[in-house]
């Protein structure tokens, strides 16, 4: 990468080395790469708790941990999944390819981006550290419902702290990503001839800047509940805890769209280049991603069904929560649509991309069936909503960030990764997830409630079934970070072109892509760059 | 190319702006929130002390609802707390009085705090009290036993579909005023 850096004068010409470049970078390859690691490093932290909870639950009775520990466990895998994985991720994605895509030299606020991402290794420690307390880590479910809550150790404080330094990280990552894209285009790069998924970035960072602080005011308030006497969520003292549930999720249902809006964006990319044909529905895509951004604000309460609620209240979350699936079904119905007599090749990001609409959509419509009211009163707490949100977080948005990985790691590396180890990856993976979370539906739906250490010995066999899948999904995921590093050690040589049917400015520039790149903004003269219209 | 000259730092601090309103805009949920439950009756708000209007209405003799009476311990109370009737025909638009009994049995003297609710909801609203422990913290020495009145009118406009209402208490501990208290002795 340095070798770029040589023929520059002025401000980037003295680069820093060794820990001071990473420290002090502010350049957005760098600190794309280093949220990356980080995500990587989490994504891991988390599978080991997540292998923690699958241990014990092989068998019915108490085997390996106590139940307070375990209880731990399934809040800290939450957070470190949600907070830790997916979402930084996807922030170290739009730092390494949004200027690239949009022809920037780089993020519209450098410095402020080298903070979004420091601040990130302080909120995990403060958070990780809550594991080696006496009162232990939090153990009352990521949500973080007080009563419950409120009742735990002093360790709380650490929590929230650590939720707060996170978000101010997503909402800096969010405000920067916005302002790049409104300010930075280069000339002829218009709103609607962006790349689909610089588009679903910026409704993300639209949504990350709307909820993050309104998560940040509810912890707030359980912090004051619980340690400086005011009573927002304490009957006693004439407040509500119902009413944490609803500040919660009026954060927490754009939460999970700002986790799988940029995935539709990363399918929307390699549909395309490994079919060789335009996206299909670019403006109808457009509009898809932004109308589940405004339907995300409106359907909070479908996740608090059962607390007690007015017969309109219900009808209309249930409505509300259905409509979603008329924009998601346009995106699906789009991909389809784009590999429509394409001449499609199988590559391994084609492969995760693949994977990810099949599966993503068997989570949507276990979804669209937790909508529906008198059903959710059966199914709500059950493990049916432990395997729908799986489905569409690990094999949504973990496949997604997985294919975008495959899909620009020579872009990043200059080398090709070992197609036979991604491929063995993919079959590996999409095989065990599916033994891991599939028997899951069945197990809620006789009636087994998450978030427990013991259960029913008639849920035994099932759940020894998702727990071989769980490790064996688990400790294939040891081949991922190994093709990364031997695709960053060497390979055979990537062109800057990568994939034939890619387009795009990013595979304009050379492979590595040089640290510095579009310091000359390009002339974007048609639509052919960004996946629309006839290709050339 | 507009682009150029464009401000990414005014942008930033728009944004900026823009969070730290809906930080704001969290804490106006509380607020929001409790106008929403009292003009809705949503969460078993009861309605205010009874208007005038309603205790000078003429009683509805021809129309019956019944009142059932709940209450629950909070765990950290060691007290118990019930009511004297469980169940009341009462005609809306009179008054009437029932009694709740609390005792505390604990060698300690214990400050309690009631919350009512009244369930179903659409009858919270239509449902007043012109008195209530539940107004007052309520203080119990060791071994004391107190009754505790409820005075009541249902609103002769409670909807017509309705016949069968439920006034709920939880009685908590007052942690706050026992520990003063603790600190007196």
């Amino acid at each position: 990468m340095s070798t770029a850096t040589t023929h520059h004068d002025d401000h980037h010409g003295d680069h820093p080395t060794g820990l001071a470049r990473w420290l002090f970078s502010t350049n957005h390859k760098e600190i794309g790469s280093m949220y990356l690691i980080f995500s990587l490093l989490m994504f891991f932290v988390g599978g080991a708790m997540a292998l923690v909870i699958r241990a014990e639950l092989f068998a019915p009775g108490l085997q390996l941990v106590n139940p307070e520990f375990f209880n731990q466990m399934t809040t800290m895998h939450a957070l470190v999944m949600i907070f830790g994985a997916v979402m930084p991720a996807f922030v170290g994605l739009a730092n390494w390819m949004v200027p690239m895509m949009i022809g920037a030299p780089d993020m519209a606020l450098p410095r402020m981006n080298n903070w979004s991402f420091w601040i990130l290794p302080f909120a995990f420690t403060l958070l990780l550290a809550t594991l080696f307390m006496p009162s232990g880590a939090p153990a009352s479910g990521w949500t973080l419902y007080p009563p419950l809550s409120l009742q735990g150790g002093n360790s709380l404080a650490f929590v929230i702290l650590a939720i707060h330094l996170m978000g101010i990280s997503s909402i800096m990552g969010a405000i920067n990503i916005i302002a790049t894209i409104l300010n930075m285009r280069a000339p002829g790069m218009t709103l609607l001839r962006m790349p689909l998924f610089v588009w679903t970035w910026l409704i993300t960072a639209f949504l990350l800047i709307a909820v993050m602080p309104v998560l940040a005011g509810a912890v707030t308030m359980l912090l004051t509940d619980r340690f400086f006497g005011t009573s927002f969520f304490n009957a006693a003292g004439g407040g509500d805890p119902v009413l944490y549930q609803h500040i919660f999720w009026f954060f927490g249902h754009p939460e999970v769209y700002i986790m799988i809006l940029p995935a539709f964006g990363i399918v929307s990319e390699i549909i395309p280049t490994f079919s060789r044909k335009p996206l299909f529905g670019y403006t109808s895509m457009v509009y898809a991603t932004a109308s589940i951004a405004f339907l995300s604000f409106i359907v909070w309460a479908h996740h608090m069904f059962t607390v007690g609620m007015p017969l309109g209240a219900m009808l209309f979350f249930m409505y509300a929560t259905m409509i979603i699936a008329v924009p998601t079904g346009i995106k699906i119905f789009n991909w389809i649509a784009t590999m429509w007599r394409g001449s499609m090749s199988f590559e391994t990001p084609m492969l995760f991309a693949l994977g990810f609409v099949v599966l993503f959509t068997i989570g949507g419509l276990s979804g669209v069936m937790l909508a529906i009211v008198p059903a959710n009163f059966q199914y709500h707490d059950t493990y049916f909503v432990v395997a729908h949100f799986h489905y569409v977080l690990v094999t949504g948005a973990v496949y997604a960030i997985m294919a975008a990985v495959y899909y620009w790691l020579p872009k990043w590396t200059g080398y090709m990764y070992d197609e036979m180890l991604g491929k063995i990856h993919f079959w590996w993976s999409t095989i065990w997830v599916n033994v891991l979370f599939f028997p899951q539906h069945y197990l809620g739906l006789a009636g087994m409630p998450r978030r427990i250490p013991d259960y029913a010995v008639q849920f035994a066999e099932f759940n020894m079934i998702s727990s071989i899948g769980g490790f064996m999904f688990g400790f294939g995921q040891l081949l991922f970070a190994y093709i990364i590093w031997k695709c960053v050690r060497g390979g055979e040589k990537a062109t800057a072109q990568v994939w034939d049917g890619a387009r795009g400015l990013e595979w304009t520039v050379p492979s590595p892509a040089p640290l510095h790149t579009f310091d000359t903004p390009p002339l974007v003269e048609d639509n052919v760059a960004v996946h629309r219209d006839k290709l050339t | 190319m507009t682009e150029t000259t464009k401000n990414p730092l005014r942008t930033a601090g728009l944004l900026t702006l823009v969070a730290f309103g809906m930080f704001g805009f969290g804490y106006l949920l509380v607020p929001l929130y409790d106008k929403f439950c009292e003009i809705t009756g949503i969460g078993g708000r009861t309605g205010d002390a009874a208007s005038a209007e309603v205790l000078s209405s003429e009683p509805d003799l021809s129309r019956t609802v019944t009142v059932h009476f709940d209450a629950t311990v909070n765990s950290a109370l060691p007290w118990r707390f019930e009511p004297t009737e469980r169940m009341m025909e009462v005609h809306p638009g009179k008054l009437y009085e029932t009694l709740y009994v609390a005792y505390n049995r604990s060698e300690q003297p214990v400050v309690g705090q009631a919350v009512p609710s009244v369930s179903p909801g659409r009858a919270a609203l239509f449902f007043n009290k012109t008195e209530c422990f539940c107004f007052t913290e309520q203080l119990l020495g060791p071994g004391e036993s107190r009754d505790m009145p409820v005075r009541f009118i249902v609103d002769p406009n409670l909807p017509s579909g309705t016949s069968l209402v439920t006034l709920s208490y939880i009685i908590y501990k007052n942690d706050e005023a026992t520990a003063v208290l603790a600190a007196a002795h």
